[in-house]
């Protein structure tokens, strides 16, 4: 009777041993003389939880995906053309820094500036001398890095030559335009993330107040939102690049396209909205307010517009409803901020919205990538 | 991963390459592919066995690339089957593509990287770990000449060396079948020859398969042990260069002749001599298609005719004459190279 258990627990591990030879978690477990019912699905639990998570780490190798985004970023961080655009960004925004700063400090004790001080930095300008804030720098030169990531991306390699030999390699078709976008985002989101230490370092000596937690974790959230941005513009870019044989093609396109939206967006927003909802000699309030809200929605249609309300509404915590505001809501409104989820609330369907067009460009770009036969 | 396959063929003396009954590296049947209007690739039925270095030739646009293409699984094609080392390259180019190393027409590299670099990325897309694979680029860049311009940009390299760097990058994975599409293209003679030698080598010591595309007719004829002659998307003919070359001419000699001078008095005197079938006049010579060998009657009637006679040579034929002979053939056919032109320009 003795024996019966230590017999049973002996031949588990043997009868098991071969079929989950990798299983790491059995060895210590077979030893246990405790049940050996109860063991046997946990441990193949176990084993096939660490044969997934081999399967996933193992899958950017196999499928050719981590080999090619290695040597993207490499080529990314390294090439000229992304020293120089991150280059000026890096200028840009130390000049909206310093602006900033001295604004702020030439106000101290006028009250403007008792709330998010920190966060005063990113939005304030010199209106006096017609300076624009660290914010309307970068979102004004953050697209161009995106589309100077991408541009190239896939005609590049065509032009070069190098398409049939990298498609000749036992690698996935999708891994390359995959890869490309992946190095892209994760240039990107370096640079980010070097300018954001950057930013908070000086911006810490320059006005001498740390920023909150709620600050933090504004600041955060609005750099991801940034990364988002830039993404839309490297999908953007990604596209032209599949679309067009020649990179200057691509290029051309992209650039005209961030112009339209940075210069002419609004206008023609506003400019469609009198064709739509014309506002005669006698103006009614219902037809201004229809006017407005048509106008509002046209202008939600460009990128730059979703980017720069949600940007709005992250680092002016008092700012509490985008768009329209009647004189009756404020009305009896009790002066304050909005807690950080508050705000969330608020930008969400912009963040939304981004997230839904530069997938659908990406999308877009991948099927035609993926249908196209690529010739010597 | 192919060593001992590598290793077991190498042993196998050239005869035994075209042993017929031998499972084909590469096989297809009624393979086809259609663009719109045009066929550039019409019923091939080709196979290709392990050992051999077989030369798919014809003019640009007759659909060699196309096929290549087809067998790689980079391009579907519009009906029948392929087969490459066993497997169909629809279903299984991932496969296909770790055993078979493909040179393309005009092969790119990544300028600003070195010749070295270049080749350590496609090693990480084969999957082959670091260490192997630095000694496997040692070797390889040993192997094609290129260890002291290893560590330099691909962007300087010459048209040769790139294509070198090309053999090896095509190397690296060691592969079983290599494919090489118009490979000696833009080369000096000196580089060509060099590659040539190269690839014979691949075959000799390593037992590779090797299928190259070329309308270079000159330089494939010697090393190819087989060639395949593609016109308008048709494989018209098919077989080792003297088969071919019985098959057309049948078994009558052609005979080199120089004297002086080149008269229509000298033609006539070599068109008296009996057995002589054909006269052409090329250049200062006189090419005579005869039954049998008649070069004696040959000579003793032009200088009985008061010619003098420079030189006569009993001259084999040609993969160039071959070949300008079916291409005149399969020209009549209707799908003509043109049609060839306006796929390429597509």
């Amino acid at each position: 009777m003795a024996t019966t258990p230590t017999a049973g627990t002996g031949a588990g591990p043997a009868e098991r041993g071969p079929g989950e030879a990798p299983a790491a978690g059995s060895g210590p477990a077979a030893v246990q003389p405790g049940p050996g019912d109860a063991a046997a699905p946990v441990e193949g639990f176990a084993a096939r939880l660490g044969r997934l998570v081999a399967d996933l780490v193992r899958e950017p190798y196999r499928s050719g995906l981590a080999p090619i985004v290695r040597k993207e970023l490499a080529d990314n961080l390294l090439g000229s053309r992304f020293v120089i655009l991150a280059g000026l960004v890096f200028v840009t925004t130390l000049a909206g820094l310093y602006v900033a700063a001295q604004t702020i400090r030439n106000n101290v004790g006028t009250g403007v500036f008792d709330q998010f001080v920190f966060l005063k930095l990113f939005t304030t300008g010199d209106p006096q001398r017609q300076l624009p804030s660290l914010v309307s720098f970068l979102a004004f030169f953050t697209p161009l890095v995106g589309l100077a990531l991408g541009f190239d991306a896939i005609n590049g390699e065509e032009s070069r030559r190098t398409l049939s030999r990298l498609l000749a390699q036992p690698i996935h078709r999708d891994a390359v335009i995959n890869g490309k976008f992946v190095a892209g985002l994760l240039t990107i989101a370096l640079m980010l993330a070097v300018l954001a230490l950057l930013i908070s370092g000086l911006g810490l000596r320059m006005i001498g107040v740390p920023p909150s937690g709620e600050e933090v974790g504004r600041l955060l959230v609005f750099f991801l939102v940034t990364l988002l941005y830039v993404a839309f513009w490297l999908s953007l870019s990604i596209l032209f690049s599949v679309r067009f044989r020649q990179a200057s093609t691509s290029a051309l396109a992209g650039i005209a396209v961030w112009l339209f939206f940075a210069l002419f967006g609004t206008l023609v927003a506003d400019l469609l909205a009198d064709v739509l909802v014309p506002l005669g000699d006698v103006v009614t309030v219902e037809r201004q307010l229809r006017h407005e809200t048509v106008t509002l929605w046209l202008k939600r249609l460009s990128p730059p517009f979703l980017y720069s309300e949600a940007v709005a509404a992250l680092l002016d915590p008092e700012m509490r409803h985008l768009g329209l505001v009647l004189i009756t809501e404020y009305i009896g409104a009790v002066p304050g901020s909005l807690p950080l989820s508050q705000s969330l609330l608020l930008i969400w369907p912009h963040v939304t919205l981004l997230v839904g067009a530069t997938l659908a460009i990406f999308c877009i770009s991948y099927v035609l990538f993926m249908r196209r036969e690529v010739r010597a | 991963m192919s060593d001992p396959v590598t290793a077991a063929v190498q042993p196998s003396p050239s005869p035994q390459r075209r042993e017929p009954g031998r499972e084909p590296v590469i096989r297809t049947s009624a393979l086809t592919r259609r663009y719109d209007e045009v066929t550039a690739v019409d019923a091939l039925d080709l196979e290709i066995y392990e050992g051999e270095i077989f030369g798919l030739l014809g003019p640009n646009g007759a659909g060699k690339t196309t096929t290549i293409l087809m067998l790689l699984g980079l391009t579907e094609p519009t009906s029948g089957q392929a087969s490459v080392l066993g497997r169909d390259p629809t279903r299984e180019p991932l496969e296909i593509k770790r055993l078979t190393g493909y040179l393309p027409d005009n092969v790119g590299f990544y300028d600003h990287m070195t010749g070295r670099e270049n080749l350590r990325y496609t090693a990480r897309l084969n999957g082959i770990p670091d260490a192997e694979a630095e000694v496997r680029i040692e070797r390889l860049l040993e192997q094609v000449g290129l260890t002291e311009a290893a560590d330099r940009r691909v962007g300087g390299y010459s048209r040769g060396m790139r294509q070198r760097l090309g053999l090896a990058d095509v190397l690296i994975k060691e592969p079983r079948l290599v494919i090489l599409d118009e490979p000696t293209t833009g080369l000096d003679p000196e580089g060509a020859a060099e590659l040539l030698r190269l690839i014979t080598e691949l075959r000799d010591r390593h037992g590779v398969t090797v299928m190259l595309s070329s309308h270079q007719l000159q330089q494939v004829q010697q090393i190819c042990d087989r060639v395949g002659i593609f016109v308008g998307g048709r494989l018209i003919a098919c077989g080792p260069i003297d088969t071919l070359a019985r098959q057309i001419f049948g078994d009558a000699p052609l005979l080199e002749v120089e004297c002086a001078p080149v008269d229509d008095g000298a033609l006539s005197a070599v068109r008296g001599v009996d057995g002589v079938l054909e006269i052409d006049r090329e250049g200062p010579r006189l090419l005579v298609r005869a039954e049998r060998d008649v070069r004696p009657e040959v000579a003793a009637a032009l200088v009985k005719a008061g010619y003098r006679l420079l030189r006569l040579d009993l001259r084999s034929h040609s993969l160039e004459e071959i070949y300008r002979r079916y291409f005149r053939e399969g020209s009549r056919h209707g799908d003509d190279a043109d049609g060839g032109n306006r796929r390429r320009a597509r």
